[in-house]
This record gives C-alpha cells, structure tokens and sequence, in this order.
C-alpha cells in the first residue's frame, strides 16, 4: 500500500467523519420544521447540536484542506467543475451558521423567524447536494484530457445523482431524527422516536435503489458487503428505535452513514475522479496526488492530530451529554 | 473580451472582496480572544466580579465577531480550487500542506472548545472554562501561522523544486516554508497588527461608556487593557512593519519601490510623503520627499542605493523574459500609506490615552480616581483636560475604533497587488492561475452573491454589535457567580435552564 493510496482512506476517513456528524446537524435543521411544534421546541433542537455544530463542520474544512494537499489535481477539478453546486453549498453554510449564532440574539418576531426559516432551508440544500456532488464524483463526468471538466451544470443533474441527493437527504433527515430522540427529553423525543421509524423506512427506498445502482455500475464483492451493512444497519436501527433503545440506534445510523461513505469511496478506488469522456483522462490516486514527500509530512500530521481530534471532540460530547427539554431553554435574552 | 470581464479579472476581484471582508475580522477574532481569556483568568485568579462582567461583555463581542470570521473563512478553503484551479494544480503540493495542517490542528482546536466556551458556563468548572478560552486563542493564532506561511511562499518562494514532468512546484523543504525569514516577520507583523485592531476596538468601546459615566467599573478596567495592548502592540507592529519591508526590499524590490513611487534608482533615496505622477510615463510630476530616509527603511544607513521601478522591471524583463513587470503603483503607493497613516493613528490615540489615564506617575493626589469613577483626563501634574477636550478625546477614540481595520486591509491589498503580475512570485503569473474550465457567467454569479450576501451580512453583523455595545455589560446572575465545581455541571436541579442557549 502506498502512501497516496493511505491518503485515499484518509480522505475517505475525513468526508466520512463530515457526514456522520454533520449528517445529523443537517438532520436537526430540518426537523425545526419537520419536528418541531413551536419555537421552544426548534430552540431544543438546535441546542442539541449547538456546542458541537462548528466543530462538526471543520471536518468538511479538514476534508477540503487535505485533498488539496495530497490531492491537488482532485481538489481543483472537484472545485472548479462543480462550481455552481458547491457555491450554493457555500452559501448555505454562510447563512446557516449565521443563522445559529444570530437568531437568539434579537428578539423580534420576524427576526427569529427569518433565520429559523433560514436553518431549515440552508440545512436542507446541502444534504441534497453534498448526495449530488459524491454520485456524480463516483459515477464519473465529462473529464478532459487536461483534468478539467468540461460538461455543463445541468450534467451534474443526471437521474443517477439526484437519486444519490435523496440518498443523503432522507439518511440524514433520519439520523438526525434519530439523534434528537437520544438527545431530548420529553415529548419531542418520543415523537422523534415515531417519526425515526417512518424516516428509516423512507430511507430504504432510495439508498437501495442507488447502492443497487453502484454496484450493479462498478461493484465487487468488498463494495457489496458495505451495501449489506448499509441495508442491516438501516434495519438494526429501525429495530433499536422501536425498542426505545436510542443510543444503540444513534450507532446504527451512523453505522449506515459510515458504510454508505465506504461503499462509495470503494466503488470509487483507484480513482478519484473517473472521466466519461476516456478512461485514460480519469484522475487516479496515482496521477492526481501530491509527491511522496509531501505525503510523507501531512502524514505525520493526520496521524498525530485525527485521533487527538476525536479525543477532545469525544470529550465535548461527553460534557453535554445530557438531554435537554423545553424546560431548559430559557427565555430568550 | 474587454480586459475589464476577463476571468482572470473578476477571479481577482472576487478574491479580493471575500479576503478582504474575512480579514476583517480576523484580526479581531485573534486578538479578543487572548483579552477575553486574560480577562476570564483575572477572574478565576482575583474573583472580583468586574472582570467576569468584562468577560462576558468582550466575550459577546467576540462571538458575533467569530461567527462572520468563521463562515466567511470557509469559502478561502473553498475558492482556490474553484477559480484558482491552475494555480492549485501547480501550487498543491507546496501550498496544500500547510492549509491541511491550518485545517487539522488550528480549526478543530478553535471550533470545538469555542462551543465548550459558549455552552460550558455551567457545565465547566470555571479553571477548565477559561482554559478552553485559551485554547481557543491558540487555534487562532496557530491557523495564523500556517496560513500566513502559505502566503509567504507565495511572496518568497523557498524549500521547493519545479518538476518539469509534471509542470508543478513540489515540496523540498517544509520546514523552510515554515521558519523562512518572510513567515517569521509577516506572522509577527500580522499578529502584532491584530492586537493594535483588537486593542483599538476595546478602547473605543470603553471610551463611549466612560465618557457617558455608565459601567464605569468594567470599562476602566477595560480601558486600561485596551490601551497597554494599543500601545505595546503599536510599537511593535511598527518595529515588524520595519524587518517586513526590509525582507521585501531584498526579496521583491518591485513591490517596495511601487510602494514609494520610486521610478530610477537614487542614491541615497528620499522617502515620498506624496507623489503625483504619470504611470505611463514612469515619472511623478509632484512629490514631497524626506531625503535619506527610505534608504535607511531599506538598509538601515542613510546613504545606500535603492532600486526604482524602472530599473526593477528591466532587471526582471531580462530575468523572465519579455513583459511589464510593474504592479498597480498607485494602488501600491496610496495602500503602503495608508496602512501606516490609519494604524499608526490608533497607537499615538493610545499613547495619548495611556498618559492622559494615568493612574499615579506625576498626578496630583487630588486628580487620582478610585474604581468607580472615570480617570481624569491629566495634561500635566495639575493640569487636566477641561470638560469640552475630554469629550473630545474620548469621542475621538469611540470613533476611530475602526482605523485598523482600514489599515489591515490596505496592508493585505498592498501586498498582494504589489506581487502582481505574479501569483507566486517569480514563478507563477496570476494569468496563468485561474481556472481554465470555468466560465465569464461562473465566476460573476458568485462574486455577485457574495458582494450581495456578504453586504447583508455586515448591516446585520454591526446593527448586533451596536446593540450590544449600547447595553453594555449586563448583571450578573446567580449561576454566573457560581460556577459548577465539577465538568457536566452539578446535579442540583435537573430541570435547571442551560446558562446559555441558542
């Protein structure tokens, strides 16, 4: 095993990390409306995620950062090829985080309205285009000879991506269901539990449709025991929600996140961005990474400052680990 | 196409605008951060409460201010990649790490204990509270250092080779990027600047309170934070600004002869207090000029030769082949001045304030103030300020509370258009660094958005910090006064609202 292909599982490790924990952030935004009865109520929700939301985003940062470093070839084609979607991406996490640090701070009407409308919206967008983005990556683009993408952005609006976009929006909006029944008290975490069942359900739908996709396209036998993770990890949690097991069903979201991440980045391997045009203009690990020098040294750094990440990102978890309910919300100030 | 819509123009507009804006509250975000954690450690040591007040009431500020910071910074991870795609190829390998170590240690440290600190009033004791802010001020400082090492390399290239295979800069020598003599002074430059911008900020707020006689305790204290910062940060952002035109002298003479107009060599060479001149031509018509003194700036004698504009492009012309190698002079001329002109103003205010303030050194008895009313405004020993002139004082320092912003932003334009036309100095032009792929409607859509989203943002953002800064610190609460003593928070009331919520 090379170091760019340690860098390949490392980046898979990072967007990974980015949805597991942001996929239950997006989840929360959307259930301010899907959830949640009143504003005390969206205002227990966001405090779910509230000390940890901005930590859970660096690690999109950190995903970015690292594929420029030992990716640069992956980073520019990605970035400069799916301009428009990733703008909007931009913009949605601009407004939202905004959003969470502003909407308290005044106490008009319309104020607080306009920003929980606008954590709803920009929480929403980018769980269906963060889906879009990774089925077009993994499905491939029209890719030049000179690395750069030469289709147009309603390419990037092919069925098999947009199914992918229901993919994250509807795991997302079920592990964030999920997350609000372990992290809440009272009757929104019972009716979070009721509607985890109907979202787990839901999600079956497309994310066996599109994994059946991807492995039908570009499958093997590793690829098709993470799609059976997938399916048995939806299941298990399901399972674990009925039985009012939450945290155990919080694991196996996330477990259904994670496979999901693995599964695509497995169906992806050894390529980073494969072209549609010819084979032989697809970014590889091989052709698009950094020199071994330069992996060398970000190596050291991932591999000292990850697992120190996890330790002091575990640890905030760990001290806001109580449930919250309405009554703990006090008035607004 | 006309020259005006050309990618490669709009890509520099738009960079221009977005790092601009984010940098204006950079500086700001690095700065409170190490006051407000100063202040929250005074009063863990001392448990007088005018300092948890003042923590609180900066460590708001703080927070709407990081919040912009934060977001607006996640489109520079963003941005290279999407209009910058040829430079990213070519630069990647180099310029890539240090943004992956900014991104691993810096913003993880300052995003996960920022949220401990919001949310950890009552769930830290208030040792590990403080410490978090701590923490927090070391990310930012930290994501300073690699960020500002990338852009060094990008001044100064070093520790790298080109490979002609593969047509790209690759990585030698990491440890020069990071401890070349460029980053050195450009991070203590910029970080002595974030103080001035920080300190400036505090004492213009509590000069507006003082001045209407209201939080008096808190804002002396603040005051006085404010200005030692203000006036220890002003000299030393001073001497910095010193090695840092020294260093640019040698490594991009172009840079610091646009930066005084300079167009042949003279010997020794004056230093330009204003210049009007004729770009094309490559003279000035009217200029005002200290003799020797920019000789001395450059060499430290006042006699040695300095090299003009003209003489640079033709050293350059011969060196990379035929073009114009001369940035933007005005643009380079008037930034250099003003980035001196309205940050050196903030220090002399501080030093006026810090003498006028004083609480004992040649001061009457009669004319020393205790905790709970404002300082005399004290000329001499007898003397003070008559009530007109102290109002004026302290309104001068509410209303210029903002000038280092102005000065951090003409110095990152001076810089930056001053290395034109080269992305990397000397071996990447910026014509050569945009994005092949992407179109003239691309990169106007999202410059648009953000100029629009980013200005609707900064009405928001300061109509919310004049809110606050009018309330001024509140009360504090029960819970304030007692902190938890154990992390979790103490099971007391398990129904107890959260210290804080969103």
């Amino acid at each position: 095993m090379q170091l760019h292909d340690v860098w390949f599982v490392l980046i898979a490790v990072l967007w990974t990390g980015y949805f597991f924990l942001e996929g239950f952030d997006f989840g929360i935004g959307v259930h301010t409306k899907l959830l949640a009865r009143d504003r005390q109520e969206k205002r227990v929700l966001i405090n779910t995620i509230g000390p940890v939301w901005d930590g859970n985003e660096v690690w999109l940062i950190s995903a970015a950062g690292a594929t420029f470093a030992a990716f640069p070839d992956w980073y520019a084609t990605l970035f400069s090829g799916f301009y428009l979607p990733l703008l909007l991406i931009l913009v949605c996490l601009i407004v939202r985080g905004v959003a969470f640090e502003y909407r308290h701070k005044r106490t008009e009407e319309r104020w607080q309205r306009n920003w929980e409308n606008a954590i709803f919206w920009t929480s929403l967008l980018p769980a269906v285009l963060w889906g879009v983005v990774f089925g077009n990556i993994v499905h491939g683009v029209k890719i030049d000879a000179h690395k750069e993408y030469v289709g147009s952005v309603l390419d990037l609006l092919n069925p098999y991506a947009i199914l992918g976009g229901l993919v994250t929006l509807t795991l997302f909006t079920f592990h964030g269901a999920v997350f609000a029944s372990l992290k809440t008290t009272g009757d929104i975490r019972e009716r979070a539990r009721r509607l985890a069942a109907v979202l787990g359900a839901l999600t079956l739908v497309p994310t066996v449709g599109f994994l059946g996709w991807t492995q039908a396209d570009k499958g093997d036998a590793i690829s098709l025991t993470a799609v059976i993770v997938v399916v048995a990890a939806l299941v298990a949690a399901l399972g674990a929600n009925r039985l009012g097991r939450e945290g155990w069903a919080f694991a196996f979201s996330g477990l259904a996140v994670v496979a999901t991440v693995a599964m695509l980045f497995l169906t992806l391997f050894p390529n980073v961005m494969p072209s549609t045009l010819n084979e032989s203009w697809s970014l590889t690990v091989g052709s698009a990474s950094s020199s071994p020098y330069t992996l060398k040294i970000i190596t050291w750094c991932a591999g000292f400052a990850t697992p120190l990440v996890m330790l002091y990102q575990g640890w905030t978890y760990w001290v806001f680990r109580k449930r919250i309910g309405t009554q703990h919300i006090a008035d607004a100030h | 196409m006309e020259l005006a819509m050309a990618p490669e123009t709009l890509a520099r507009w738009q960079f221009g605008i977005t790092t601009v804006y984010h940098f204006l509250f950079v500086p700001l975000t690095i700065s409170l951060a190490a006051l407000v954690a100063g202040l929250e450690t005074a009063w863990v040591r001392t448990a007088k409460q005018k300092y948890l007040k003042a923590t609180k009431f900066w460590g708001k500020l703080f927070l709407i201010n990081i919040a912009m910071g934060v977001v607006t910074g996640i489109v520079q991870e963003f941005q290279f990649g999407m209009n910058w795609s040829a430079y990213s190829r070519f630069v990647g390998d180099v310029f890539g790490a240090p943004l992956a170590f900014e991104a691993l240690i810096a913003f993880f440290f300052e995003s996960t204990f920022i949220g401990l600190w919001i949310f950890g009033w009552d769930k830290l004791p208030k040792k590990i509270h403080c410490f978090c802010m701590w923490m927090v001020s070391i990310g930012t400082i930290l994501s300073a250092y690699f960020i500002l090492a990338a852009n060094s390399w990008m001044q100064h290239p070093v520790g790298y080779k080109y490979n002609a295979a593969n047509g790209r800069a690759e990585l030698t020598d990491f440890w020069k990027v990071l401890t070349q003599d460029t980053t050195l002074v450009v991070v203590f430059h910029t970080l002595t600047a974030a103080f001035l911008t920080g300190a400036a900020f505090m004492v213009g707020i509590a000069a507006f309170h003082l001045m209407r006689k209201k939080h008096i305790k808190v804002m002396r204290t603040s005051l006085r934070l404010g200005l030692i910062t203000l006036v220890i940060s002003g000299i030393l952002t001073a001497v910095s600004g010193d090695s840092l035109g020294k260093v640019m002298f040698k490594q991009q003479p172009m840079k610091m002869a646009a930066a005084e107009a300079l167009w042949d060599k003279e010997e020794p060479a004056p230093f330009s207090v204003f210049a009007y001149g004729d770009v094309e031509k490559g003279h000035n018509t009217v200029a005002i000029e200290i003799p020797g003194l920019l000789s001395f700036l450059a060499h430290n004698d006042f006699r040695s030769p300095v090299p003009g504009i003209n003489d640079v492009n033709k050293a350059e012309q011969q060196r990379f082949g035929p073009g114009d190698y001369r940035p933007n002079i005005p643009v380079a001329y008037w930034g250099f001045r003003w980035m001196i002109g309205f940050g050196m103003s903030s220090f002399a205010i501080g030093l006026a304030g810090l003498w006028l303030t004083r609480k004992k050194f040649w001061l009457a008895p009669g004319l020393r103030t205790g905790d709970d009313e404002p300082p005399h405004l004290a000329l001499t020993k007898n003397k003070v300020l008559g009530a007109r002139l102290s109002k004026w004082y302290w309104s001068l320092a509410f209303v210029t509370l903002g000038f280092p912003l102005i000065a951090n932003s003409w110095g990152w334009i001076f810089t930056e258009m001053g290395r034109q036309p080269w992305a990397v100095y000397g071996v990447l032009r910026t014509s050569d660094a945009v994005s092949p792929g992407v179109s003239q409607g691309e990169v106007l859509t999202s410059m648009i958005v953000f100029t629009a989203l980013y200005a609707i943002l900064a009405v928001v953002e300061i109509k919310l910090l004049v809110k606050y800064i009018k309330a001024g610190p509140q009360e504090l609460t029960d819970s304030d006064l007692n902190p938890p003593t154990k992390i979790g928070g103490d099971s007391t009331d398990a129904d107890r609202p959260m210290a804080f919520s969103y």
